[in-house]
């Protein structure tokens, strides 16, 4: 994985020390709240409803075992000795105390990471393809051109004062495990037919209370090429983008409002004049940050056989790992989500177990999943039986990935200032009325994503089955969605009806998965029933 | 004008700036203001004649004078360019990279905050409107 030279390092270490001095200032009261709260922002320090909450940049995902122990260490030194993944590929923790910040930054700082643009108006930590480098489907790693954008736009002066937040996703293979087309910018990297590396970039996509489907903005930036042709898309952002009102502020709006043509005409002639500019890195700086990337030293001559001989093993082993492109070698997921847990949520324990995983098993890497789980990219397939055996005592062996209890859930009403309803309960009854793991498996990949407000934090636009919390008249209500996906099969999934209460939406949910039960023919998913049928038998079975 | 923080070399002008509509309107002037968001590129034709180009800050949080300080700059723009307005501390370094040289700010800057702010960062990662050069070109000679 990458590692910081001293220029990286300088700069992190500059920004804690400038931080530290801008908390001072605010302590003093050279800074009013309204100067402080974009720089603190940008450090990933929002007030929430209980305390400060902090949100902890983790770059394309990728964490190593010491990155991961100092997880462990900031939840146990200044926070409630837990933390909580995200849907970003971040980490949040909820109990954060503004004069801890400084040290706790120059924590992080001591394992190559940082806070840096992890919220506010500029450009986030740019999130990739859990499964990168390891999966047998992708052209190149797309981590090192996430690297190069990270890099480039870190503390970009021109783009610090967005109209609004801005994410980016790069991903590498035709499947899509990062949702990129829900980004304001996706990038894949793909190969042209002369078999150069090369980007496709799509512009315009997000969730929020507008969901849209990023369209194409060009087929092939040739990888040179890559950041000038980013700087081009933010200057038209920056300069057009909607300021009048936060909600219509986003770069979708901008690209639906103008058309995707003239947008595109737009970026077009942007990069033409910015190519005189100095922009692009030499090709040398990409081989450099790739040369991080390299493959690990595996083993060959391995066995691919696995000892079944348990049977819960087999579940999970099913379940939660995945083909490697080494033979040999598996890519296994650890859920964070157990029946009756906090989705996403890890305890400094745990985080400690999965770093020493890491470090054993999976040649001291992980990655942080969208979906809000744990990826031990490279495990020995003759390993698996150990690592499985240690995530049991761990409490972290659910065998549920991809089924309907592996939720994405916003932290909604318990955490958030900005919800309008719980989402954690909801998530945790569903995951109680489906506890039978058997029932699970029969129900198949099956996406559910519960947000709690109309800001779409939990995904719920992109869910197979989506929950919008919402307030009716100071009652929790929730409004059930059919038919989205983030995937290469991206959807936005549209409302079923009037909503339900707490209990209600659980049942509600059951309604529909035995409607899909009944109706699915072979091989089909939730997802693929609901777009064979339409939303009438399920209407009809809520409802009728 | 006392109150100007200016890094140039020549006195700061004290012609006081016309508007964008004004200056289009066929007038001589040679110190011009941009409002928030008016269209640096439409001035792009009289950069040699221009002396002095305001833009203004209604609020700090409006990134859209930092595009237009950079098109500026970009298109051979060597006049005094002056942010004016909700200039703050903590974006002088921004600004300073987007190519602006001059400040008239709205609340007058601490000079011992300033001066930190603008020695502060050693290296940046990116080409902008400054003399800086990116982390990658040291890299790589």
């Amino acid at each position: 994985m990458y590692k910081y030279d001293t220029y990286d390092q300088e700069m992190v270490d500059t920004r804690v020390a400038e931080f530290r001095d801008q908390v001072e200032r605010r302590l003093a009261g050279k800074l009013t709240e309204e100067q402080f709260r974009p720089l603190r922002l940008k450090n990933g320090l929002y007030q929430q409803l209980h305390a400060y909450m902090l949100r902890v940049a983790i770059p394309y995902g990728t964490l190593s075992s010491k990155q991961m122990r100092m997880l462990a260490e900031i939840a146990r030194k200044y926070d409630r000795d837990y933390g909580h993944f995200t849907t970003r590929q971040n980490i949040q923790y909820n109990w954060i105390k503004l004069e801890d910040m400084p040290d706790l930054l120059a924590d992080l700082a001591s394992v190559e990471m940082h806070a840096i643009q992890t919220s506010g108006n500029c450009i986030r930590n740019i999130s990739s393809d859990q499964f990168a480098g390891a999966a047998a489907d992708e052209v190149a790693d797309p981590r090192p051109y996430a690297e190069l954008l990270r890099q480039w736009s870190s503390f970009h002066p021109e783009f610090s004062h967005l109209p609004r937040k801005f994410k980016i996703a790069v991903i590498a293979s035709d499947e899509d495990r990062a949702a990129m087309r829900l980004h304001d910018i996706g990038i894949q990297i793909v190969k042209n037919d002369a078999g150069e590396i090369g980007a496709r970039y799509y512009a315009g996509g997000g969730m929020g209370r507008t969901p849209m489907i990023a369209p194409l903005i060009r087929d092939f930036v040739p990888a040179e090429e890559l950041v000038s042709y980013a700087e081009a898309i933010m200057r038209v952002y920056n300069r057009y983008g909607r300021r009048d009102n936060k909600y219509k502020a986003r770069i979708k709006i901008l690209v639906h409002e103008m058309g995707a043509e003239q947008f595109i005409e737009e970026v077009d002639a942007e990069f033409e004049h910015l190519q005189g500019q100095n922009i692009d890195a030499p090709a040398a700086e990409l081989e450099r940050i790739i040369g991080y990337f390299e493959d690990p030293a595996y083993e060959t001559g391995l066995s691919d056989e696995i000892d079944r001989s348990d049977p819960d093993f087999a579940v999970w082993l099913d379940q939660n790992v995945h083909a490697h492109k080494q033979p040999g070698y598996a890519i296994a997921t650890i859920s964070l989500k157990p029946v009756g847990g906090i989705p996403g949520d890890a305890s400094s324990a745990q985080m400690d177990v999965m770093a020493d995983l890491m470090e054993q098993y999976s040649f001291d890497e992980c990655r942080v999943t969208h979906a809000q789980n744990i990826v031990l990219p490279h495990i020995r397939k003759q390993d698996l039986y150990a690592v499985w055996q240690k995530l049991v005592d761990a409490d972290l062996a659910s065998p549920n990935l991809d089924l309907i209890s592996d939720i994405i859930a916003c932290p909604g009403l318990d955490y958030c200032s900005l919800a309008n309803a719980r989402s954690i309960p909801v998530a945790q009854k569903i995951a109680k009325r489906f506890a039978d793991i058997d029932r699970q498996k029969e129900l198949g990949e099956l996406k559910l994503k519960i947000s709690g407000c109309i800001n779409a934090c939990g995904h719920h636009h992109a869910g197979h089955i989506g929950i919008l919390g919402v307030d009716r008249k100071g009652v929790e209500n929730y409004q059930l969605l059919l038919g989205g996906s983030g995937a290469e099969d991206v959807s936005l999934a549209k409302i079923t009806g009037p909503g339900f209460d707490e209990d209600g939406i659980v049942d509600a949910v059951e309604k529909v998965t035995d409607v899909y039960v009944a109706e699915r023919e072979d091989g089909e998913r939730f997802v693929d029933t609901y777009r064979r049928l339409g939303m009438e038998p399920f209407k009809e079975a809520l409802y009728g | 004008m006392a109150d100007v923080l200016s890094f140039r070399d020549d006195e700061p002008l004290e012609e006081p700036a016309v508007t964008l509509d004004a200056f289009l309107d066929q007038s001589n002037a040679t110190a011009v203001r941009l409002e928030d968001g008016e269209d640096a590129r439409q001035l792009l034709p009289y950069l040699d004649r221009l002396a002095l180009i305001e833009i203004g800050f209604s609020t700090f949080g409006d990134g859209r004078g930092y595009s237009a300080a950079r098109i500026l700059r970009e298109h051979g723009y060597t006049g005094e360019l002056r942010a004016q307005g909700d200039v703050l501390v903590d974006q002088l370094d921004f600004l300073r990279r987007c190519g602006f040289d001059s400040f008239a700010p709205e609340t007058p800057l601490d000079p011992a905050d300033t001066e930190i702010a603008l020695t502060r960062w050693k290296h940046v990662y990116q080409e902008a409107a400054d003399d800086r050069h990116p982390i990658w070109s040291k890299r790589h000679g």
